[in-house]
Parts: C-alpha cells; structure tokens; sequence
C-alpha cells in the first residue's frame, strides 16, 4: 500500500446521497482475476450510455472538474463488500474521498488500500461543494498527520476523526496482513484455550 | 451490566486488543466465492504464504456462473476463466470446494446453513455483503472486502472496530400474506438506507421468535441494506432442530455440550443497547419499494411519498419512472426474480409453488425461479414444485446469484420493470437500465400472474 500524508489538489463534486458501489463499479466488471485496470469502468453507467457514448453532464466527463479528491453527498459506497469500487476509484486517481458519511465496509477497504474516507459534517460538506461550484480550481488542503483539511484560500476548514492505528498505516503504508503475521503467537494460544462447536 | 448477545460473541474472539481502539478478532468460519477471492489467492501466492486452517474455508462458485446448461463449458471468456481461477486457486491451496456439478454447489448464505456450516456463537464472514444471513443462527457473520479476505486466509484474524449494539424488537401477528421479508422492508423504509451504519442489529420480540430459520436468514440478510455490518437472532429450539443431523454440526454427546454452550447465547435481561426500536407486527403489510435504493419502500397500499425536491430522491425517481403521490399498485411489469440469498430457500419456492399452484403467469411477464443451491432444487423436484411452475410458465433455473445482480446472462432489459425477491433495488443492479421493485416471494408470484403490481392479500382466499 502506498504511503498517505498530505494532499493539495482540486476536487471533483458528486453531490449525490447514497451512491452504491454497484454505481461506482457494476458487477459485469467485477470478472477480472487482478486489482488493475478497474479505474476505466469507474462509475461506468453514468459515464457511458448503452452504446458506450459519454454522457456529458456527469461529472467525470467535464474536464472543468479534476483532481485526486471526490466530494460526495452522504452514504457513500453502499451496499456490496466489492473492494473493487475502491480500487476503482484509486486507479481512476483518486486518493481521499470526502462525504458527511461513509457505509462501513467500503470506510475500510478504502483505508486498506491507502484511499482515505474524509469524513465531514453536514454543513462542512454544502460548504466545500459550494466553493467548487463558485470556483472549480478550487483548491483542498488535507493532513492526515495532523488531521486537518482546509480550502485554500478560503476560511472553510476542520479537522477529521481516524482511529491511531489505521492512522499509522496509511502514514506508513502498512497493510493490516503485515501485523496480523507478526502475532502468530498469540494467534495460537487464543485457538488452543477457545471453546467453539 | 449484564452483556448483549453479540458482545458474548464478539469478546469470545478477541485475540488482542490494540492501541487505537481497534481489536484483534478470530474468524471461525470463512466462505469464499470466484468474484472477491482471486486477488487475495494472488496475495498470498505474492507473499508465499498458505491458507492457515483448511477446516475453516468453504468455496463454492455462485455469482457468475450460468443458471442454464450448469454441466457444459461456461460460454462467457470472462465469467470461464474467473471460475477456473476459482477451481485452480482451490487444488493449489488444498480449499474444499463446491464447485459446479458439485451437489453442495449453491449461493455461498445458502450452503453455508444447509451443511451446518454456521452455528450458533461462531464468527464467520465471507467477501459478501450478505455475510449477515448467517447471524439468523446467532453468530457475528459479516462481509469483508478482497484484503481481509487474505488476512483470514493467512492468519484465521481481522482488525476491526468493534460496533454499536442495537436492538429491533418486533411483537404481535403478521397478517396473512404478511411474511419476513415484509418485515425487514418495513424496518429500513423506517431507518432508511443508512439508518444501521456502525451497528450490529439483534432481532428480538415474538413476531421475530415465531419465524422459521429460513425466514429468520432473510431478515439477517437485509441487515446490511440499511448500512449495519451485521443481524443476529438468539439461537432456540428451532435454531436447533433445522441445524441438528447436517453434516457439519457436532453429534452425541457434543452436540448435547454444544446446545448447553449455545442456550448462553441470548442478550442477559439488563444488557444495554446502544439504540433500540420497536415496531408492531400489526402495522406491517405487504411492502414494495418505488425508488432506487432498499429504504425507500411502502407499503404496497401506500403512496410514493412527496419529499420535496431533494435532488438524489427525484434522480431516483425519475430513473424508476414513478412520481411522487403515486400509487404502485396496477402498475404493469415485465418480469419477476424469484431467487437471491435472500429468498431462494425451499420455503420460499413452497409458498410460491402453493400460491400459483392452478394459475398461469400474465402472457407480458417473464418469470425465473433460481434456486439457492442445487439442495433446493433437487428438493424442490422431489416434492412437485417443477411440475407447478411449469405449469404456470415460471422457468426454473439451476443455482446461483442470477440477476439479483446481474453479473451472467440473466440480466433485466433496459427500462423494463422487475418485482424482484432480491435484496439490492440499485440503479442498474439487475442490468443496465433495469428498474427493480422489492418485495416478498408472494408478491412476486402475485405480480406474475397478474402482470401488474397488486396487494396480494386482495387475492388470499
């Protein structure tokens, strides 16, 4: 996993509520055996028609927005546990997604694949969002270290909640794998004393 | 202070608490499918590690497999080669698998009670959403994404944040025609989509305690669409006689030690609970949902609601091609999903067998029965069922995840409409441009034979 400190980038606006992660990637792209190349079916039936055709009102398909952060409206990443949508979403290039809430499991496979989950308030959110829409060059400040995030240039800012230890993996770059090895021992004595059936 | 079912569990399986908050859980039970488990196998093989406990991992192949013509080569490259890998995966790393042909081949929340694999009090989890199916035993069962489905492989272990506990109690009677998926329906169109984020939900009260096990999997199963990690039902008599005799569960005298471990397993009276509901069984009927997503549902004698002018809710409903103040009821549909893990159990093809049992599906409808295993399909051919859907033009398929969400060829055509048993009412899920409607297997067969939406105890005897 790549290494997370700071981010200074402008931001592309999603201000829709509960989008799913069949949205972010549909299951007829789920078929490939690696994690590559899903950044291309990203969002795909809102990007394309059914001819394959861009649709030019949405988001991704107007170059006046860009940059390696998502703003999106509240529930983000849904449904299924398809850590696919993360990776399409990394692969595309993105590298925080920022939303007033997050749906559990996409929250962690987001932080195991060093994609951080910004989580904002309500208010913070329309705020943000409304000075992409006045400025689209807008530009956002985020430090995962001192857990804060701001818009540059304008007084709207705050500070994000992540707990210490997914904090030092992404700071470092660590997977989860990599520590649970290093506890085989204690792995051990737990499954000889568990009762189970 | 006493402890709630799901903290007995949880702290049953901490192997480590660390610094940050998070803890070290051990996973007693891990099932694995073709579509989130590639990139892990390659994990491992990238770090040259092995599978820890091969007693504790089931495959088996469901989600982009055919559900016709199971026994020939599957046509599609891409759907081939990702269940090749599956089968490949498994005889390099020694994994049991149900692969197709196989007679436990089924919907991975299907297999997993049918072989008592899942029992009360374990922790099990599954690169599935619906992972949650399995708590109907009173166990912590969840979805992982592809990364932890490699820490389980490699080390039995997750780091998890532990959850809020809540609690949904449900009294009274159900009227006719009123089943589990009802309810389930009803309590998200209550706390919406989101409404369960960060907790882990016990289903309670005496409607709950009245349903059978496969009607308790399908309210577990839905947990998830409301944003919850997980549902759980205490275990009872009933939990009991459907798991005992089944190939995985204890026998003689451990059995007996095991249902003594299990009685344990229930909320103790003064366990607190982070958020509790409660709802009555007798305002609950037959639900439907009009939007695109699982919380936003009626019931089926209610109006589409008018909320004003929220842009996601009038995206939905324009993607739906409903509008607010409507009524679904006579609205005329193209196609009806019987199937999904969450209603393709024997139960469900039974009530839909003895509810068309004489009538002929609508001649504008195209109906497909799947399966969740071939148990149930097998067991569905023993009884009859084959012969009644036939009869009245219902396609029996052979097992799989089929077009709850569409990944192989039993996909909904664009704009048409599906009264679906699935789970997921998401823009596209059944296909691109498919327009689902949720409800239960009754409504569904209701909707087939009319071929239109209709309240299906208008048509109860």
């Amino acid at each position: 996993m790549e290494k997370l400190k700071t981010i200074t980038s402008s931001a592309v606006p999603l201000p829709i509520e509960d989008v799913d992660t069949d949205q972010i990637i549909p299951a007829r792209f789920l078929k490939a055996v690696t994690r590559d190349g899903f950044g291309e079916n990203l969002f795909r039936d809102w990007r394309y028609n059914n001819n394959d055709v861009e649709i030019q009102d949405f988001v991704l398909n107007n170059p006046t927005y860009h940059g390696s952060i998502l703003v999106a409206g509240k529930n983000f990443g849904c449904g299924s546990s398809r850590e696919h949508a993360t990776w399409a979403l990394y692969d595309y290039g993105f590298r925080v997604v920022i939303s007033s809430f997050f749906a559990d499991i996409f929250r962690g496979n987001a932080m195991n694949n060093g994609l951080l989950p910004l989580q904002v308030s309500q208010e913070e959110l329309d705020q943000i969002l409304m000075a992409i829409e006045k400025d689209p060059e807008t530009s956002i400040y985020v430090n995962l270290e001192e857990q804060v995030w701001n818009v540059e240039g304008k007084d709207i800012q705050g500070t994000f909640h992540i707990d210490g230890y997914k904090k030092m993996c992404l700071l470092n770059g660590y997977d989860d794998i990599d520590y649970l090895l290093s506890l085989k021992d204690e792995i051990k004595t737990f499954e000889k004393n568990q009762v189970v059936y | 202070m006493g402890k709630t079912l799901f903290d007995k569990v949880w702290d049953a399986h901490v192997v480590k608490s660390i610094e940050g908050g998070r803890d070290v859980i051990y996973i007693d039970r891990h099932l694995i499918h073709e579509v989130t488990s590639p990139q892990a196998f390659n994990g491992l093989r990238k770090r040259g590690l092995q599978i820890a406990h091969l007693d504790k991992i089931t495959a088996t192949a469901d989600h982009n497999v055919p559900t016709i013509n199971q026994h020939l080569p599957i046509a599609e490259p891409m759907s081939q080669k990702q269940v090749s890998a599956l089968i490949n995966n498994c005889k390099e790393f020694g994994v049991e698998l149900y692969g197709l042909g196989h007679e436990n081949q089924g919907i991975v929340h299907v297999i997993g009670p049918e072989l008592g694999i899942t029992k009360p009090g374990l922790t099990m989890v599954c690169g599935d959403s619906h992972t949650s199916t399995h708590g109907a035993f009173g166990n912590i069962a969840f979805g992982i994404g592809t990364s932890q489905v490699e820490q389980v492989m490699a080390t039995q272990c997750l780091i998890l944040d532990r959850p809020k506990t809540m609690r949904i109690t449900i009294d009274g009677l159900l009227d006719p025609g009123v089943g589990a998926k009802d309810i389930i329906l009803y309590i998200i169109s209550k706390l919406t989509a989101a409404g369960g984020t960060g907790y882990f939900i016990e289903y309670a009260g005496s409607t709950i305690q009245a349903l059978s096990m496969e009607e308790r999997m399908t309210i577990c199963n839905m947990s998830i669409e409301m944003g919850a990690r997980g549902g759980l039902i205490a275990p009872d008599d009933k939990t009991y006689s459907y798991m005992e005799g089944r190939p995985h569960v204890p026998k003689g005298e451990e059995w007996k030690d095991a249902i003594r471990y299990w009685n344990n397993l229930v909320s103790d009276t003064d366990a607190v609970f982070d958020q509790e509901y409660s709802y009555k069984a007798e305002n609950i009927g037959p639900m439907v949902t009009y939007g695109t997503n699982p919380g936003m549902g009626i019931k089926v004698d209610e109006l589409i609601p008018q909320e004003g002018s929220s842009p996601s809710f009038d995206k939905s409903l324009q993607y739906m091609g409903f509008s607010e103040g409507q009524s679904l009821v006579g609205h005329e549909i193209q196609n009806v999903f019987i199937g999904s893990c969450t209603n393709s159990r024997i139960e469900d093809l039974r009530k839909v067998a003895a509810y068309i049992q004489g009538k002929q599906k609508a001649e504008n409808v195209k109906v497909y029965i799947v399966p969740g295993s071939q148990k149930v399909r097998n067991q569905a051919m023993e009884e009859g069922l084959d012969v009644i859907f036939a009869e009245a033009g219902f396609q029996l398929r052979e097992p799989g995840c089929s077009a709850c969400l569409g990944m192989n060829e039993d996909k909904i055509p664009a704009g048409e409409y599906c009264v679906s048993t699935s789970n997921r009412n998401f823009e596209g899920r059944q296909g691109p441009g498919a327009r689902t409607i949720l409800a239960s297997p009754l409504m569904a067969a209701a909707a087939a034979i009319e071929g239109k939406i209709v309240d299906v105890r208008s048509t109860l005897n």
